[in-house]
């Protein structure tokens, strides 16, 4: 089997795993319905009365920032899931084998995004029942979840490189704290960031969670993009390119240490 | 695809060891944990690498699986060399790690078809091999059941089944049977045995004497990364000698009596503790000798408080063997005893 085709069947053999593990594992499974579902349903009646937006109702501000966030939070997932088999010893076996051992990651990565894919589906069709009512074209709502999926494929790379630098899951809860909360709440997600004081509106204007939740606001809510499309894009190519070739130097290291 | 399963009867012609290491070096930091071991293992036979916890076991297993790289040393596995052509190894071996490397959300037919998949088995055939392995396994009604409501023993079982999926020419067992209870131990034995006696050659890790003792052709003791002993369990064996019954005495004022009354008996007398009444005889003649030794005491109105029969165990072979006792080797000491 040449390089390419091993690295194709590897992939789809552990996409098909993590998709499956989605499916049976409670904590996954609440992940992408549950939790959504009850952020989109909070934010919407705990906050949206006290939160003026100006333009637009708060339930159609809020659901471009609750995709992103969910999203985010997905990198977490795959952190998780990750670290969860370097710890019990799988990754061992499949080291073990003749496999293309980037699949690993691939695998994960790919399956992630479709998770994302699925819980984005959710949380539409559950802000359309609380009120969500977006604007926008067809080429306007591609082109928004094009640049969702791009960025939820970036950052759950995040995710695994996380695992692979911290392999123990406690460890990673903590982490994560630290690095995922602040992305997405120090951001446009839920509030605007005019109100925020100095530093803190200046991390939140310029860091990525918010560059594609403008840019997913601004095509779902027929407004100008400006040039977040742009940003989102350049971020998200960025985070892949540093990403994807540490992650894999850093996992082909653990397999020969 | 264009590599077939390889099975063992493909190289069985070929005459040279199907495990070769010399000098295999290995250091975490300031820790050696692997100092220059040599290991040999002929094709078709099982090798014992018997040690206490932290030993190197795990670490030399490692590196002949390829999962770690050696600082020092090298070694062929299965005719091909583990730094040069690890890709080659990878299609040759089997790996049942210490820890239970099976994915608990898929069932017992998913995780074997998974692995023989990443294995370069076509579909069906891993099915087909699958199938196969569950029946043999007796895991044949709990093929669709997810792996993570399966008992200790039937994790141990289906990893096993997992590693011999795509027929490895060379199985590496590292502790197949730590953690499992009595029953489920026997019967792990059982499956290694007739792995063996269909031609596959196995290397596996060990604390229990015993386990080495009953599974392999060759024991190689391992301490401090380093080889302390090898051959067979009757050399070693003839080295630390064999089965020794603890007597205690209710009396202890009367010990030195008994053990007298042994000797002139024709019994081996060990050693005696006067403080505790305590008596060790050293066994020649198995259990008919139990018997003839309790009757002896008992005509001669010496009572006995209590009797053990103490098999040889690691900590033993490390007290012969380099004068002190086996480290963390707690778990051997108990499950030895009877």
């Amino acid at each position: 089997m040449s390089g390419i085709s091993a690295m194709y069947n590897d992939t789809a053999v552990l996409f098909r795993r993590s998709l499956t593990h989605s499916f049976r594992s409670p904590e996954i499974l609440a992940g992408i319905t549950i939790s959504p579902v009850m952020f989109v349903l909070m934010f919407r009646y705990v906050f949206g009365g006290a939160i003026d937006v100006g333009e637009t109702t708060y339930v159609n501000y809020l659901m471009a920032g609750i995709f992103v966030q969910t999203i985010a939070f997905g990198a977490l997932t795959t952190a998780m899931t990750l670290a969860n088999d370097l710890e019990k010893g799988i990754v061992d076996r499949f080291f073990s084998l003749p496999m293309a051992r980037s699949a690993v990651l691939t695998g994960r990565t790919l399956a992630d995004l479709l998770r994302n894919a699925f819980t984005i589906v959710v949380m539409i069709l559950v802000g359309l029942l609380v009120g969500y009512r977006p604007g926008g074209s067809v080429a306007d709502w591609s082109a928004a979840l094009a640049l969702m999926l791009v960025f939820s494929f970036a950052i759950s790379w995040v995710g695994a490189l996380m695992a692979l630098a911290v392999p123990k899951v406690e460890a990673l809860q903590q982490l994560s704290f630290v690095v995922i909360l602040p992305l997405t709440f120090v951001s446009s997600a839920f509030v605007k960031t005019d109100t925020m004081p100095g530093a803190l509106r200046a991390f939140a204007e310029n860091q990525p969670v918010t560059q594609v939740v403008d840019a997913v606001r601004a095509l779902t809510l027929d407004q100008p993009v400006g040039n977040t499309v742009t940003a989102s894009v350049v971020w998200s190519i960025a985070i892949l390119v540093v990403s994807i070739p540490l992650a894999a130097a850093v996992f082909r290291r653990m397999g020969t240490r | 695809m264009s590599t077939a399963p390889f099975t063992a009867q493909t190289v069985v012609e070929d005459a040279e060891a199907a495990i070769l290491a010399t000098g295999l070096t290995k250091n975490f930091g300031e820790t050696c944990a692997v100092a220059g071991v040599d290991l040999t293992v002929e094709r078709g036979t099982v090798t014992a690498l018997l040690g206490p916890n932290g030993a190197g076991k795990t670490t030399t297993v490692r590196i002949l699986t390829t999962l770690l790289k050696p600082d020092g040393g090298s070694a062929t596995v299965a005719g091909h060399d583990i730094a040069r052509s690890p890709g080659a190894v990878r299609a040759r071996i089997g790996l049942t790690g210490q820890f239970t490397a099976i994915d608990e959300l898929l069932t017992g037919r998913e995780n074997l078809i998974m692995i023989g998949r990443l294995a370069r088995m076509q579909k069906a055939a891993a099915a087909d091999r699958a199938v196969e392995l569950l029946a043999r396994f007796e895991l044949a009604d709990d093929a669709d059941r997810r792996a993570g409501t399966y008992s200790g023993g039937m994790r141990r079982r289906l990893d096993l089944a997992a590693s011999l999926i795509a027929n490895p020419e060379v199985l590496f067992l590292d502790e197949p049977t730590t953690g499992l209870d009595p029953r489920s131990r026997l019967g792990m034995w059982e499956l290694i045995e007739e792995l063996v006696a269909q031609g596959t050659t196995v290397l596996l890790t060990t604390q229990y004497l015993d386990e080495a003792d009953a599974l392999a052709d060759e024991i190689i003791v391992i301490d401090h990364g380093r080889v302390i002993a090898r051959g067979t369990s009757d050399t070693l064996k003839d080295e630390i000698g064999g089965e020794r019954l603890e007597l205690r005495l209710v009396d202890p004022a009367r010990t030195a009596h008994a053990s007298a009354r042994l000797t002139a008996a024709g019994v081996e007398v060990a050693g005696a503790g006067e403080a505790e009444g305590t008596i060790s005889v050293a066994l020649t003649r198995g259990p008919v000798e139990i018997a003839e030794l309790i009757q002896t005491l008992d005509r001669d109105g010496f009572t006995l408080d209590e009797v053990t029969v103490h098999r040889p165990t690691l900590d033993d072979v490390f007290l012969t063997l380099t004068g002190q006792h086996a480290e963390d080797a707690g778990d051997a000491l108990r499950e030895g005893r009877e």
